[in-house]
Parts: structure tokens; sequence; C-alpha cells
């Protein structure tokens, strides 16, 4: 029985609960609506809801264990030897393809039920016969291995039988005893609305525990790394070389050097542009402009970062190239390639031009109107309003805004693979090619790694400080801005 | 000279004709003033006279604020306001081309409904406009500037220990008081007041009106006040405003006791509003 079948069953019954709660409430209290605590529809509810919640856990932990039961059962079965010869996870896939493999020919029409339950090595050539019906295995099946499989398609049909009937049984209970409380006294719109709100916090909590799920496997993997790699050198060493043949340097000095370097030319081109755009739009734009203008900003936020990356790499870096390169504009020989932190840095920062520029026109216009009219009516003009009065009642969200921006520029990843180059190199130089630490994240993980190198686990090393800077970041500018609402609200 | 109180004329008449002592400071002529297509003030005409107290009273969205704000142009700093006619402030047409609205502004200041002090301290606040118009030389006589108009607002000898606390900081009233010295501090001529105790007690309200009525001596005050025993207390004399239109004006007394018209009467009576 298939999980597609269960789940309609399910809400079948849901649909009968939800009918019958409602006429039995309507019932009790003799058809007249008046006489009920709660309106019909929320006796439906709650049997609708008392049918499917708890045979929808059942169901979700029943697929957690099945799997489990049944691959400690057919483990057993695996002899050492075979163990031995592999590695049990090996033996166990192949089992699992045997079995995946007779079902399908099952399916198919080439076995009998009987025959795929019954067949033995011995008589016949199993690859062969599923390889008729379109299923390849790796190496001839052993008897071990084809039992194994058999006796993983018995306890798996009987686990699908059984989670049927206990599941079914579950939301059968659950319209009985919904069915049975339905009655006009029975406060059911207090209970579905309990219900809701324990549905609203595990979707909130779904969010939560995934961030601390992904915190937790970035620590561990750091851990690792630290046992093969001294902390020391790799907080402070300033050579960055992985070798995967060994012997690597792996200081994340000029990493980071590299990612605030660039981080520091794109929050230069982008604060003072999104601010001067933000004080614009919403003190001096009319509403035409205004309604014109601000999506189109808007617009390129939704730009994916890759084709800013492209951007980069194809526009920005051969312009910056005609000016500073060899036999350029300037007559000076300071660029080599495209790729560099001022192209990076640049193109980043018109990236994050909508950033600062709609968060801080939300926060200007936060300012009330009051603060204009008392400046105003003072004497002074619009402009210096604007400096003198609106500029520094919005500061502080202004500031939390570009902290915002800042720890996007530190994570951003696409335009520094394209636009800053491979090379880490400490330099203060922004027209030689750096890189970043997002892009050594890509490039050691990327290709044949094998996991238990620190080549590879550096990535979670870096993983984890790039976490716990921008966290920093996100932290004060969650703080600052939230200091600034107190002030008016 | 006056040809507009003719209404208090005909009201008390029998009595000695009340003429302003001096000179009106502002005077309006065929004032119109629409917002879009919405025809807010119909031909209005006032004469404002120097060194007093003018209340305009009326019902809620009777036009007496909007009015209140053409008089220091306030109004243009909304895109759909159109305003007609003339008003003069000691006989120079304010809407005349050549008027800087931000000067006029300087000329004649504005206390608003709800206290608005910038978020910056006591002393800031003062000096903002004096620092705008570069009115003080130096340090000393920014202190200078700032100290006199707190004291002539009444507000210096309760912040004088902190004026570089923030004015966010301090209570409604005093607010209302810090932004009055703050209009004081540009030394402007006529000083607008725009429900200015709306927002404040009682005690707050008494020491506000106080004020008002010391501030008379050197400066033109109008004020727009939905309280009638404020009109009462602190001003020469009232205008009242009915859908747009100027029903009545005269001295402050007559307007309450001997109202000429029926909808000032019905007003003053509490009959509607």
């Amino acid at each position: 029985m298939s999980l597609s079948v269960i789940l309609l069953v399910l809400l079948a019954l849901a649909v009968v609960g939800y009918v019958l709660g409602r006429s039995r409430a309507l019932g009790s209290a003799g058809g007249d609506m008046q006489k009920l605590h709660s309106l019909p529809s929320y006796y439906g509810w709650n049997a609708a809801l008392m049918v499917l919640i708890p045979s929808l856990l059942v169901l979700v932990v029943w697929l957690i264990v099945q799997p489990i039961v049944i691959h400690n059962q057919v483990a057993s079965m695996i002899s050492e030897a075979s163990i031995e010869k592999s590695s049990l996870d090996l033996v166990m896939s192949d089992v699992k393809r045997v079995a995946d493999g007779l079902d399908a020919a099952v399916e198919a029409g080439a076995m009998t039920a009987d025959q795929a339950s019954s067949i033995r090595t011995e008589f016949t050539d199993v690859r062969d016969r599923l390889g008729d019906v379109g299923v390849a295995l790796g190496s001839d099946v052993n008897s071990e291995t084809l039992r194994a499989a058999q006796r993983y398609r018995e306890i798996a049909s009987t686990g699908a039988l059984l989670r049927l009937i206990v599941v079914v049984g579950f939301g059968l209970a659950g319209l009985a005893f919904a069915y049975m409380r339905s009655h006009r006294d029975f406060r059911a719109r207090n209970v579905v609305e309990r219900v809701v709100r324990w549905i609203l916090l595990s979707a909130a909590s779904i969010a939560i525990l995934t961030t601390l799920g992904i915190v937790l496997s970035l620590i561990f993997n750091t851990i690792e790394f630290f046992r093969v790699y001294p902390a020391a050198d790799f907080f402070f060493g300033l050579t960055w070389s992985p070798s995967f043949g060994g012997g690597s340097e792996l200081g994340i000095v000029p990493l980071i050097w590299a990612t605030l370097y660039i981080s520091f030319i794109a929050l230069s081109v982008a604060v003072p542009v999104g601010l001067f755009a933000a004080i614009y739009l919403s003190e001096y734009a009319g509403p035409h402009v205004r309604s014109f203008a601000k999506p189109m900003l808007e617009v390129l936020a939704g730009i994916p970062t890759i084709v800013y990356g492209l951007f980069a790499l194809l526009t920005v870096g051969p312009l910056l190239v005609d000016a500073f390169g060899g036999g350029g504009l300037f007559g000076v020989d300071w660029m080599q390639g495209a790729s560099s932190v001022l192209t990076a840095g640049f193109v980043m920062g018109i990236m994050l031009i909508p950033f600062v520029s709609s968060l801080s026109d939300d926060i200007i216009n936060a300012v009330p109107q009051a603060m204009r009219d008392g400046s105003l009516g003072l004497g002074a003009t619009h402009s210096e309003t604007v400096k003198q009065v609106i500029l520094p009642a919005a500061l502080p969200g202004i500031v939390g805004a570009i902290l915002l921006a800042a720890s996007r520029a530190i994570g951003e990843t696409m335009i520094v693979v394209l636009g800053a180059g491979a090379a880490a190199r400490l330099s203060l130089n922004p027209l030689e090619a750096m890189t970043t630490v997002t892009a050594k994240i890509v490039s050691q993980l990327t290709g044949d790694a094998d996991f238990a190198s620190p080549e590879a686990l550096v990535a979670f090393a870096l993983g984890m400080t790039l976490f716990v800077v921008t966290l920093l970041l996100n932290i004060a500018a969650l703080y600052i801005v939230r200091k600034y609402r107190e002030q008016y609200e | 000279m006056n040809e507009l109180t003719h209404v208090d004329e005909a009201a008390v008449s029998g009595q000695p004709k009340i003429a302003p002592a001096v000179e009106p400071k502002i005077v309006a002529r065929k004032v119109q003033v629409f917002y879009g297509d919405n025809h807010a003030i119909k031909d209005v005409d006032v004469d404002i006279p120097a060194n007093s107290v003018m209340s305009f009273i009326g019902p809620s969205g009777c036009g007496k604020s909007t009015f209140l704000r053409c008089l220091n142009r306030m109004n243009d700093t909304i895109d759909v306001c159109r305003v007609e006619g003339k008003i003069e402030l000691d006989h120079e047409d304010i809407y005349d081309p050549k008027v800087d609205p931000v000067q006029l502004r300087a000329k004649v200041g504005m206390v608003f409904q709800k206290p608005n002090p910038f978020p910056k301290s006591i002393f800031e606040n003062v000096a903002y406009g004096p620092r705008i118009h570069g009115l003080a030389r130096n340090k000393t006589d920014m202190e200078e500037i700032v100290v006199t108009a707190l004291q002539k607002a009444g507000l210096f000898a309760e912040v004088k220990d902190r004026l570089d606390a923030p004015g966010t900081g301090l209570s409604g009233g005093q607010q209302q008081r810090l932004c009055i010295a703050r209009a004081i501090a540009v030394s402007p001529e006529v000083i607008l007041m725009d429900e200015p105790c709306s927002a404040l007690d009682p005690i707050a309200t008494a020491k506000v009106e106080e004020l008002i009525d010391e501030l008379r001596e050197n400066y033109t005050i109008v004020i727009v006040t939905h309280s009638m025993q404020q009109a009462a207390r602190v001003s020469q004399r009232t205008a009242f405003f009915h859908l747009g239109l100027l029903v009545e004006e005269g001295p402050t007394d007559n307007i309450f006791t001997n109202p000429h018209d029926k909808r000032t009467q019905d007003y003053i009576t509490g009959r509607f509003g």
C-alpha cells in the first residue's frame, strides 16, 4: 500500500469527520445554531483535525523508524565474511538494489510474486533476469544477498500493511473520539484555535531548528578540522596554499583581508548611492516618479548574483583593464586581468544599492511629518531640514541598514568567484586579483574532495568564521534598528 | 480703515466702536484655498491686529487650520494645495513671487498641535533656528539667544541644569513650551499656534496660556483652538469659521456675549460643532 493511498484515505476520513462532527453538533442543539457554543464549522474542523494530526504524526514516526528496523533485521543475516570483504554499507545497498529489482520484475510481469520470494541463485541467474526488466546490477548476486533481499521485501511488505492498519486506525480513533465529543456544550472553537496555535508554533520552530542544525553541522566539522590542523595556524597564517597532496598552508588572513577589502569597496559604492537615492525618493520625488523609480530600483535586488558576476567578468572588468591596464586610458600598467578586487567590489556595490536605498527609504519615511513641519516652520529650507533634522533622526536606522548590507557583502559568493579572481593574496592594490572566504569554500568542496582531509574540512572552518562574523553584524544591526524604533512609537 | 469689523459694529450698536489700537499686522482679502478639487477656504477677509492675540474658532474641518497655514505659506509644502487672493504682512504681499517662503517663515513662526521637539538636546532644539539663519556670531551669542528664548517661554528655570538632555525627554507641556522657545529664538514678528494645548493636561495648558498672554507684548499671535474657554481667556479678537467661510469676526467679548450671526450663536452655545 503506497504512501499516497494512505494520505488519500486520511483525507477522506477528515472530510467525513468534518461532515459528521458538524452535523452531530447541530443535531445536539436541535438544529438551532444559537444554542451551539461555537459555529458549526468549528465542530467540523475539530473532527477533521482529530483525524489528521495524530495519524499523520504516527505516519511520520513510522516512516523514520521502519527503515531502521528493516536495516537491523536484514543486517543480522549478512555473514561476517561478506562484511569483511567489502563493508556492511555496500552489502546493504546491494541488498536494497536486488530487492528493488525484484519489485520491478514482479511489476513488469517477468516473475510472479511467488517466484520472486522463492527463486534461488543455485537455479537461476538473478542478474540476467533482473537485467531483462531493466535493473542493472554491478556484480553477480550471491545466494546470501538474494536471501537478504527476499527477507527485506518480506519485512517491507508486512511493514507497509501494518503501517496502513495502524495509521488508518489512529485516523478512525480520532474520528470516533471527536464525534463523541461533538456536543452543543463542547467548546470546539477554543480547541481548534489551540490546535492552530500549535501548528503555527511548529512552523516557527522548524525555521529555528533548521538554523540550529546548520550551526551544529558546521561546528562538528569545524572541530574535526581543528583536530587535524592547528587553530593558531588557521587564524594567523598569512599564506593560503592548499594542496591535496599534503603540506598545505591554510591561513585565513589573506582570505579575510580580501573579503573585507571587497566589502569595503562595495559599501563605499552602495552606501552613498543608495542613501542619496533614498533621500531623493522619499523627500523630493513626486508620487509619479516614486511609483516608477522605486520598483525599478528594487528590480536590481531581484537579479540573480550570478548575472552580476557575469556583468563583472565581461563588462566591468574589461572596462577597468582599458583604463588601468597596460596601454590603457591612463597609460599605466597596474592591472593584468579583468578579475580584481575593484571589479568585484564595484559590481557588488551595485548589487547592494537597492538593499541600502530600500531600507533607508523606509526609515526616512518613518520620521514623523511633525519633524519636517517643525523645521520648515522655523524657516529652514527643505535641504536644511533633510540634513539637520531628518537624517540625524533616521541615522540609527540607516546605520542598521548599512550593517545588514555589509553582512550581505561579506557572504556574497558568485560575484567574487567570477569577478575577484582565484589567487589568495595579501595586497593593498585594489587592481590585483584576490580571493575571498566564500570563493574558497566553493573551490575546496567542489570536485572529488576527501572529506577527511584538512583541505576539505577547512571549508567548514571558513564557513563557521563567516557565520560568526555575519551573525555579529546582524545582531548589531538589529539592535540598532530596534533602538531607533523605540524613539517614535 | 477696517471695513471688516462691520459685523461687530452692527452687533454692538449703541456701544462705542472698538477699533484695533494699532494698524493691522496682517491683512487678508478674498483668500481662497483649494485642496485639489476641494474648495477649503472661501473668500476670507480678515485683519489681524499687531501685538494682540487673535483666535480662530469653529467646528472641525471648518478650515481654520488651513487658513492659519496660509499665513506662513506652510501650505506650499502640500502639492495639491492652491491659494488664491491676497495676504499682506506689513503691506507686503506674502504670495508675491519675489517673497522667499523660507524667509517668510522666519518672520512668521509656527507652533504645532502636537509638541514636536527634534530628537536633539534642549539647547540644540532652540539653537536650530538661529543657527540656520546665522543669528549668532559666536558661541556666547548663541548661548544668550537660547537662554533668552527659554526664559521668554518660561522654561528656563525648569531646564537650566539639563540643557544637554534630549528635548524629547521633557513632559508634554514642557515640550510645547520648548517648541514655543524654538519659535521665539528666530525673533519672529508673528507666531501662529495650531491648537497648541490640545495634547496637554489642564495644568500645562494654563502655563501655556499664561505664556501666550505675556508674549502678546512683543509678538502678534494667531491661535487656532477648539476650546471656546481658551479663546475667551487668551484672545482679544475672535474669528468664527464655518464650512470654509469666515462667519463672524470681532472683539472676543462681543463674539461670546453678543454674537451677530445665528451660526456663531449656535456654535458657542453648543448646539452644533
